[in-house]
């Protein structure tokens, strides 16, 4: 009886048998030779004639066997699903091709005496091995720091409040910050140019710089910290309440410590999301070509601020340090970007 | 009688039982409290002073201000008087945001279906950080990118375009200038809204509930049977919002739009033409030499756009919350 048991084969119909196998070979084989026989005998020509042909051709071939093969509904799914497919890669080409260009165009300038030089003694239209950006550097991390600095506490304070005291407007700050996130760049440097020049007085600075992004940062990191504090358990909480801990015992001490890698990719994302904002930055830094480094007084620079900089004069060499530039910032913007999702992974691989 | 007293006096109260709130969560409660309404306020307060700045300009020019085609500064000496109006600008803005819609739409809710229900387990991951990754790129860098790497493949599709569509009013050419124009800051718009439309289609998705799809299934149908009858319905409204919040990005959208975008103060239907606007790039292009009066028109303008785009927002969220309760 048992030996009867064990001789049943377990059956994987859902498998592909060598037969469709064999179809689906010939299938592509198919739609690779007509797509290059209709781009080799017809006036579509180049990289642009040759995809819509691929597309247009796997769409129709794959419709056609799956039509022959079962009905009109597995035509419409292979349809469909070569679409998808198409769309997916669609995306991966953009990004490829943004990557790609950034590095063929960015990397051939790249030196590191870039980092001890400033354009001070430099035109833009000189050779790369001229001057540098120090000054950007040296911007960026001010206005960044400061950014960090305001925005870090206001937007854990607003998370805070959502989910632990839940405040009688806790639902409608919810929302503000939310829509808050959507706020054109650019608006928020218009509104430090009101605020901090116009109203108060002030000049050029770091500081306003800094001050633009932060209304751009606070939602980013108020948002994450917020989805952070939610994936606290209850039980914490409960069992700090229960020991008789207030409630600002029970928060400081297990429910942020609980927290404090996501809160740290909270900030981190922030810090990414801010680092390349340019628009804002036009309005409120001033630009400069030598390093400041008092950040509340006199123009200053930044990497973006570079980039737009070189990118208006329009040079030859000028466009080379643009895209030097570029190559910098995204080296710069992957690395935080890194460091907050390898802090996020570590944070999911423990629960 | 002593003894009495001493007794009396070591007896302990009972103890007071309340939910008043110690003296250090009413300090920790109301320091929260003030930092979750600042963030809050933070809206009020953007909304106010660009209104303030502002209001002389939007005053002097009354509702023209919002229909009029002209930014004019005052020239004194002609007897040339100051008009501005952001109508042009306003209406470019659209354009090239529903054409970014048009595009990145279709294209992110197919990679988001990809991600929930096509991917094998090995594509999956990777596919998630790459699009997290385009959301992380600066927009300058799209900028730069769009200018000098996808503009020149974008004239050969827009004169394709014209020359086999040209029929249709929209893909008209009267003038055969096609760098610059709405049709590609379009579509360096929509390669930037991709990312968030797909993830926020992505979640509606992953909500839809496992017991339908698998009903769907049971009862035969293919994939696509099955998310058109299970997965759409059901998170219509999440990629209705999502693809909202996208266009509010579009339209707030400044200096990837300024490098791939020639700004006309002219209302054109021909999206392939080197005509367009866009009010946040405006504001930079006219910021640099603007006079105090131009100033407060900016101002203007920033707040017009401030109201567009908080609207458009408050909507796609109002649309998503509501889908994602359901």
């Amino acid at each position: 009886m048992s030996q009867a048991i064990l001789d049943v084969k377990p059956e994987y119909p859902w498998k592909l048998t060598p037969k469709d196998l064999v179809t689906d070979f010939l299938g592509a084989l198919f739609t690779l030779a007509s797509t290059l026989a209709i781009v080799g005998f017809s006036p579509l020509k180049g990289k642009l004639g040759f995809a819509i042909t691929l597309i247009f051709m796997a769409v129709i071939t794959t419709t056609i066997m799956s039509w022959i093969k079962l009905d009109r509904k597995a035509a419409f799914n292979s349809a469909t699903t070569v679409l998808v497919y198409v769309t997916a890669s669609f995306v991966i080409i953009a990004l490829a091709s943004v990557l790609y260009e950034i590095i063929r165009l960015g990397a051939p300038g790249f030196s590191f005496s870039i980092f001890s030089n400033d354009m001070s003694q430099t035109a833009s239209d000189m050779p790369l091995t001229e001057g540098g950006l120090l000054h950007a550097v040296i911007g960026t991390a001010y206005i960044v720091t400061f950014a960090t600095l305001i925005s870090t506490p206001i937007g854990i304070l607003t998370a805070l409040y959502i989910v632990e005291v839940k405040g009688r407007f806790a639902g409608l700050v919810r929302f503000f910050v939310q829509a808050m996130s959507g706020v054109p760049s650019i608006v928020a440097g218009l509104f430090i140019f009101a605020l901090w020049m116009i109203q108060l007085g002030n000049a050029y600075s770091a500081v306003a710089g800094g001050f633009a992004l932060t209304v751009l940062m606070i939602p980013t990191v108020a948002r994450t910290a917020e989805e952070v504090l939610k994936l606290i358990p209850s039980d914490l909480r409960e069992a700090g309440l229960a020991l008789g801990a207030t409630q600002w015992r029970t928060v400081a001490m297990v429910v942020i410590p609980a927290a404090r890698s996501g809160l740290i990719t909270a900030v981190i994302l922030g810090i990414a999301r801010v680092v390349g904002e340019t628009a804002p930055l036009l309005l409120t830094i001033g630009g400069a070509d030598a390093i400041n480094l008092n950040p509340t007084q006199g123009n200053m620079s930044a990497f973006p601020y570079y980039v737009w900089k070189n990118l208006l004069i329009g040079s030859e060499n000028a466009i080379s340090r643009a895209w030097l530039g570029v190559f910098v910032l995204m080296i710069v913007v992957l690395v935080f970007f890194t460091l907050a999702r390898y802090l996020g992974a570590a944070r999911g691989g423990r629960k | 009688m002593s003894a009495a007293v001493v007794e009396q006096k070591q007896t302990p109260q009972p103890r007071v039982i309340t939910t008043e709130p110690r003296f250090t969560d009413k300090v920790f409660r109301s320091v929260v409290t003030s930092g979750g309404l600042i963030a809050g306020l933070l809206l009020g307060l953007i909304g106010f002073f660009l209104i303030y700045n502002g209001f002389e300009a939007i005053r002097a020019a009354g509702l023209s201000f919002l229909t009029g085609f002209n930014w004019v500064d005052a020239v004194p000496e002609d007897g040339q008087a100051a008009s501005y109006g952001v109508g042009a600008m306003l209406y470019g803005t659209m354009v090239t945001g529903i054409l970014a819609m048009l595009m990145g739409v279709p294209v992110a809710v197919g990679t988001a279906l990809f991600l929930s229900y096509y991917a094998p387990e090995w594509i999956k991951k990777p596919m998630v950080v790459v699009v997290d990754v385009m959301a992380a790129i600066p927009s300058i860098v799209y900028g730069l990118w769009g200018y000098f790497v996808l503009m020149p493949h974008a004239e050969y599709w827009a004169k394709l375009i014209h020359k086999y569509l040209g029929f249709i009013p929209f893909f008209d050419m009267p003038a055969p200038v096609f760098t610059r124009s709405p049709f590609i800051a379009g579509l360096v718009l929509a390669i930037m809204i991709i990312p968030i439309v797909t993830a926020v289609s992505r979640e509606v998705f992953a909500q839809t509930p496992l017991e339908r799809i698998q009903a769907a299934y049971a009862l035969g149908a293919t994939k696509w049977s099955m998310i058109k009858a299970v997965v759409f319905p059901y998170g219509r409204g999440g990629v209705i919002g999502g693809a909202m919040l996208g266009l509010g990005r579009a339209l707030g959208e400044t200096v990837a739009v300024y490098t791939v975008l020639n700004l006309v103060y002219d209302i054109r239907i021909e999206v392939l033409l080197s005509a367009g606007g866009s009010v946040a790039s405006m504001i930079v292009n006219k910021f640099g030499e603007a006079d105090p009066v131009e100033l407060q028109a900016l101002m203007g303008a920033g707040f017009v756009l401030f109201m567009v785009t908080l609207l458009v927002n408050f909507l796609a969220n109002y649309i998503i919350n509501k889908t994602a309760r359901e």
